[in-house]
């Protein structure tokens, strides 16, 4: 059977750290960082990266398509 | 980052990114804005269907009146709620064209509803693209014609009263009615699913310009976080319980 494993790249000075790709996410890889971008946002990235299956759901959900999916067959 | 992450991350393993039919200016629009994901929804389509070169937006007075610095089309601005009227001028000058309108609640169904009406009762080639927020997001989260109920806006501190301010508009509805309109429905963009459904609304909308089929109007029910003073995460839940009742998403029309 198939198997897959995501990453994903946020372009973390544009992201507004509007939290819904977090929540789109069904994986539970992203949430919002303690650090804040030049522009005062907590932005998004993986916190649990092991987990990302590359579904893109984050990069579909995010308004200001910051987010790259990549996704990978590793079996 | 993992060494195994890093494996991931090349060309060859890519799914989604930013399509190149948007710009790389960064968006005026507050954290979650509905507008931002409409706007890329527009952009994949017209860049999907090769169609870059042959669309013109008009864009309207409201939030999305900068649009034109975010979609790397040709554009032209039109005054407010004026979009269908200068789309027709488009369309019928440059009928080989893909022209659509971008429009929100407060710009197409107050200030500009009779060229709105008028635009889809002569049936006009053009697409009309209606984000839907329930509220004047622009100018400070005044009441608009499709504010729900008892909704709570600047101008209705105590919440929309019918008595005083009637009833919330369902204005695609009344467009269904008129035999210029060939495709009208009504999308979101709140959810993955969601925003597929809607993108494919849009995709047919622009096929049906070049099938000639009559207005297509598609309004998207979006929120408006800043306005609703809600977290844009808490804004789409209250847009599920709240605005779905009034606003039911599906296709109304379809000939
Ligand atoms: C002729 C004229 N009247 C009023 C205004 C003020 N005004 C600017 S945007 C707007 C309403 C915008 O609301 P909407 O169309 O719902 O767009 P949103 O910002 O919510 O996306 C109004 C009344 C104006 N710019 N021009
Ligand atoms: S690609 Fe899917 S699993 Fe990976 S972070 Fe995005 S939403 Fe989560
Ligand atoms: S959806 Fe986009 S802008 Fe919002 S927090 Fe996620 S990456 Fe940032
Ligand atoms: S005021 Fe409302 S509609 Fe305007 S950018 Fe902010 S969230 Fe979007
Ligand atoms: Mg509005």
């Amino acid at each position: 059977m198939a198997k897959f494993r995501g990453a994903v790249v946020v372009d973390a000075e544009k992201c507004k750290g509007c939290d819904l790709c977090v929540v789109a996410c069904p994986a539970g890889v992203l949430s919002l960082a303690k650090e804040v971008n030049g522009k005062g946002y907590h932005y998004s990235e993986m916190a649990r990266p092991e987990a990302c299956t590359g579904c893109a759901n984050c990069g579909l959900v995010c308004p200001d398509a910051v987010i790259t999916v990549y996704r990978k067959n590793i079996q | 980052m993992t060494v195994e992450t890093i494996d991931i991350i090349r060309e060859e393993n890519l799914v989604y990114r930013k399509t190149p039919a948007l710009t790389d200016n960064v968006m005026h629009y507050c954290p979650g804005c509905s507008h931002g994901v409409v706007h890329k929804l527009v952009a994949e389509v017209i860049e999907e269907t090769g169609i870059r070169e042959q669309t013109i937006g008009v864009s309207p007075v409201g939030c999305s009146v900068l649009a034109y610095n975010y979609l790397d089309i040709d554009w032209a601005e039109a005054a407010h709620g004026r979009a269908p009227a200068v789309a027709t001028g488009i369309s019928r000058l440059h009928p080989e064209k893909y022209v659509f309108t971008y429009q929100g609640d407060g710009d197409l169904a107050s200030i500009g509803t009779a060229e709105v009406m008028h635009a889809c009762n002569r049936g006009e080639n053009i697409v009309i693209i209606f984000v839907n927020n329930a509220i004047y997001g622009m100018t400070g989260g005044q009441m608009a014609p499709t504010t729900l109920v008892g909704q709570v806006t600047s101008t209705t501190p105590y919440g929309r009263d019918v008595k005083l301010n009637g009833f919330p508009m369902k204005i695609t509805e009344l467009l269904a009615q008129l035999d210029g309109t060939g495709f009208v429905t009504r999308q979101a963009v709140h959810t993955p699913l969601a925003i597929r459904k809607a993108k494919n609304a849009i995709r047919k909308a622009f096929e049906n310009t070049k099938k000639d089929k009559g207005t297509s109007f598609i309004e998207i029910v979006g929120t408006c976080s800043s306005g609703w003073k809600m977290t844009p995460v808490d804004a789409n839940r209250w847009m599920v319980e709240n605005m779905f009742p009034k606003y039911p998403l599906g296709d109304i029309k379809d000939i």
